[in-house]
C-alpha cells in the first residue's frame, strides 16, 4: 500500500514537473532524462569493474546509426531508435575483442583510443557521416495521440513524457538485470574474479555481456537525443561530455543503483539551473571543477553515502560494495 | 621531393621535442605518484599563457617570460600535489577525477583572464636557419629543440647521478621500501610534481609564439602525451622519449602527405595496437621512472 502511494505520488510529480519550468528549463529536463539513462547504463558497465572512457562515443554510435537509418533507408523513427541501440550493442561486442585484452588503467586508455578513433572517422568521412558538421535535418519523432494526450514533438514537454517513459522502462530493465543471477555474476566478476572463474563462470563472456547491454542502452539514449535535437556531430560526443558522465557517476557514487542518477540530477540542476540563473556563465566550469574536487576529497563514497546515512537502511551495504567508489 | 622529405623531417624533430617534454613530465608524475594527471595539457596551456601575459602584454624579454612561466607552472604542480594528489593517495580514480576538476578550473581561469579567442603573440625572431633554398628551420623552433635536449639531459643527470634522483627512482620503484630507507615519499612526490609540471610549462611557454594559444589547446596535447606514454611503456622515461620521436615522425609525415585528422586516427590506432599486442609498451620494462 505504502509503495503504491509512493509510486502514484512519484508519477504525478514527474508528470506535473515540466509545468513549473520555463521553456529552456523544459529543454534541459529532456536532456536530463536522457542523461539519466546514459549514466545508469554506464553504471552497469562499472559493475564488472571496468571504467570506460568510450561510453559517450557509443551513445553517439546509437545517435548516428538511428539518424542514418531514417535518412538513408527511410526507416520509421521509433524502429530506427531500436535499431540504433542494437547497432551500438553490436559494435560493443566487436570492440570487446581488442578491448577486453586490457584491464584497469589500460582499459581506460584503450577505450578512450577506440572511442576517439570512431569519432575521428565520423569527422574524416563526409560520406555518410557528414564530416565535422555531422548530420542535420534528422526526422523528428512523428506526432501521435494516445487518446487523453496529444504528443506534439515540437514541444519539449511532449518529448519529456515520451523520453521519460522509455527511460523509466529502460531503468526497470536495467534494474531487473542487476538483481537477476546475471547481475550478481557481474558483481562476482568484479570482486571475486578468480573464485568466479574457478566456479565455471566465463569472465570474458560476462564482461562482454555487460559491455553490450550497457552500450545498447547508451545507444538508445543517443537515438533519443538525435531525434530530439535534429542534428548529430562529432563534437557533441567528445571527451568533455564523457568527463561529465564520469563525474556524475563518481560524485553520485556507484555502489547503489540510484547513486549515479542522483549525481546526474544534482550536478545538472546545479550546473544548468542554479549557476546559470546566478549569471555566472564564464565561471561555470570553474565552480563545477571545484565541486568535483571538493566532493572527491570530502565525500569519497559519493552522494549516495549521504542518503544511506539518513535512511540507515536495514541491509547495510556490503563492505566490498563500498570499496567500489 | 627530397627537400620536402627533409623539411618534414625537421618539422618532426621540432614536434618530437615539445611532445617529449610533456610526455616525460607525465611519466615522471605517474611513476612516482601513481596518478594519471589529466590536467597535464592544461599545465602546458598555463605555460603558454604565462608568455602571453608577460611577453606579449607586458613586454618582458621572451626568455625571462619563459623562465617565469616555467617556475609558475612548477608551482601549480606543487599546488596540485599538496591539495589533490597527497590527500587522494589511496584513491587512484579519485586522483584522476580531481585532476579533471583542476583542468576545468585552469581552462575557466584562462577564459576569464584572456577570453576564448586565439591569442596573437608577436614572433620572437624571424630568423631561419637555411640548409638549402627550400629547407629551413625557424630559429624559434630551434629554441624548442635545444630546450628539449638541455632539459631532458639535465633530468637524466639528476635522476641517475644525484642523491635526490636516486631517492626519486627508489620511491618510484617501491615506495614502502624507499620509506624504510629513510626517503621522504612526500618530498620525492613534491620534487617529481614540480619537475613534471615545469617541463610541461616550459614546453607550452616556448611553443606559445608558434601555435594558436587558446584555453582549450591542452586537449590535443594530453591526447598526444597519452599515446606517447602508452606506446613507450607507462613509467619508462627513455620509452617516452623514443616514442615521442617515433610518433612525431609518423604524425608529421601523415599530416604532410594526407591530412591531420587521418594522422590522429593513425596515431590512436598505433596506440590501440600496442595496447593489444604488448601492453607494457614497445620500450617498456618492469622498472619505473
Amino acid at each position: 500500500m505504502r509503495n503504491l502511494l509512493i509510486f502514484v505520488l512519484g508519477s504525478v510529480a514527474l508528470i506535473a514537473l515540466p509545468y513549473g519550468l520555463s521553456f529552456s528549463q523544459q529543454e534541459i529536463l529532456v536532456f536530463l532524462v536522457i542523461n539519466v539513462l546514459l549514466v545508469t547504463s554506464y553504471r552497469l558497465m562499472t559493475l564488472t569493474g571496468e571504467w570506460s572512457l568510450g561510453h559517450v562515443v557509443i551513445m553517439g554510435v546509437g545517435a548516428y546509426a538511428s539518424a542514418l537509418y531514417t535518412k538513408e533507408l527511410g526507416i520509421y523513427v521509433p524502429v530506427s531508435m531500436i535499431l540504433g541501440a542494437v547497432t551500438a550493442a553490436l559494435l560493443a561486442v566487436l570492440l570487446s575483442f581488442p578491448l577486453f585484452r586490457m584491464k584497469g588503467f589500460y582499459f581506460l586508455i584503450g577505450s578512450f583510443a577506440a572511442g576517439e578513433i570512431i569519432r575521428l572517422i565520423w569527422k574524416r568521412f563526409r560520406e555518410p557521416f557528414g564530416g565535422v558538421r555531422g548530420i542535420s535535418g534528422i526526422d523528428p519523432m512523428p506526432d501521435f495521440s494516445i487518446g487523453i494526450y496529444q504528443f506534439d514533438f515540437f514541444e519539449p514537454v511532449s518529448y519529456y513524457y515520451f523520453a521519460g517513459f522509455i527511460v523509466i522502462a529502460s531503468l526497470w530493465v536495467l534494474w531487473r538485470i542487476e538483481k537477476s543471477p546475471v547481475g550478481l555474476t557481474f558483481h562476482a566478476v568484479h570482486w571475486q574474479d578468480k573464485l568466479a572463474q574457478a566456479s565455471g563462470v566465463n569472465l570474458r563472456a560476462y564482461r562482454t555481456l555487460a559491455f553490450a547491454i550497457a552500450s545498447g542502452f547508451a545507444g538508445l539514449a543517443g537515438a533519443l537525443q538525435a531525434h530530439y535535437v535534429g542534428t548529430v556531430n562529432p563534437n557533441s560526443f567528445d571527451i568533455e561530455v564523457m568527463v561529465f558522465v564520469l563525474t556524475w557517476a563518481i560524485v553520485g557514487g556507484t555502489a547503489t543503483f540510484y547513486g549515479p542518477i542522483l549525481g546526474c540530477i544534482v550536478l545538472t540542476v546545479l550546473n544548468e539551473i542554479v549557476l546559470r540563473e546566478m549569471g555566472l556563465e564564464q565561471a561555470r566550469p570553474l565552480i563545477y571543477g571545484a565541486i568535483m574536487i571538493l566532493s572527491i576529497l570530502f565525500l569519497p563514497d559519493g552522494l549516495e553515502s549521504l542518503v544511506q546515512k539518513v535512511t540507515r537502511r536495514k541491509s547495510a551495504p556490503k563492505p566490498e560494495e563500498k570499496a567500489a567508489t | 621531393m627530397v627537400e620536402l622529405l627533409a623539411q618534414t623531417g625537421l618539422n618532426a624533430v621540432y614536434a618530437a621535442s615539445y611532445i617529449s617534454l610533456v610526455a616525460v613530465g607525465l611519466v615522471l608524475i605517474f611513476g612516482v605518484m601513481g596518478v594519471v594527471n589529466f590536467a597535464h595539457g592544461e599545465l602546458f596551456m598555463a605555460g603558454a599563457y604565462a608568455v602571453v601575459a608577460l611577453y606579449a602584454d607586458m613586454h618582458v624579454p621572451f626568455f625571462v617570460a619563459v623562465a617565469i612561466g616555467m617556475a609558475f607552472v612548477g608551482l601549480l604542480g606543487l599546488l596540485m600535489e599538496w591539495a589533490l594528489f597527497r590527500p587522494l593517495k589511496d584513491n587512484p580514480l579519485g586522483g584522476l577525477v580531481a585532476s579533471i576538476g583542476f583542468l576545468m578550473i585552469l581552462q575557466s581561469l584562462a577564459v576569464m583572464g584572456f577570453g576564448v579567442r586565439m591569442e596573437h603573440i608577436p614572433p620572437v625572431t624571424q630568423e631561419v636557419v637555411r640548409f638549402t633554398e627550400k629547407v629551413g628551420l625557424p630559429v624559434a623552433r630551434l629554441y624548442v629543440i635545444v630546450a628539449a635536449v638541455v632539459f631532458l639531459s639535465a633530468l637524466w643527470y639528476f635522476l641517475k647521478r644525484t642523491r635526490f634522483g636516486w631517492a626519486l627512482r627508489a620511491s618510484a620503484q617501491d615506495p614502502e621500501a624507499a620509506a624504510l630507507q629513510g626517503i621522504s615519499i612526500t618530498q620525492t612526490a613534491r620534487i617529481a610534481m614540480f619537475i613534471g609540471a615545469a617541463l610541461a610549462g616550459v614546453a607550452g611557454a616556448l611553443t606559445a609564439p608558434l601555435v594558436s594559444v587558446n584555453p582549450h589547446m591542452g586537449h590535443s596535447v594530453i591526447v598526444t602525451a597519452f599515446i606517447v606514454i602508452i606506446v613507450g611503456g607507462v613509467g619508462s622515461l627513455e620509452g617516452a622519449i623514443l616514442a615521442s620521436i617515433a610518433y612525431a615522425f609518423v604524425h608529421t609525415f601523415v599530416t604532410t602527405f594526407w591530412d591531420g585528422v587521418l594522422a590522429d586516427i593513425v596515431g590512436l590506432s598505433l596506440m590501440l595496437i600496442v595496447l593489444i599486442v604488448k601492453p607494457t609498451g614497445l620500450f617498456g620494462s618492469a622498472d619505473r621512472a
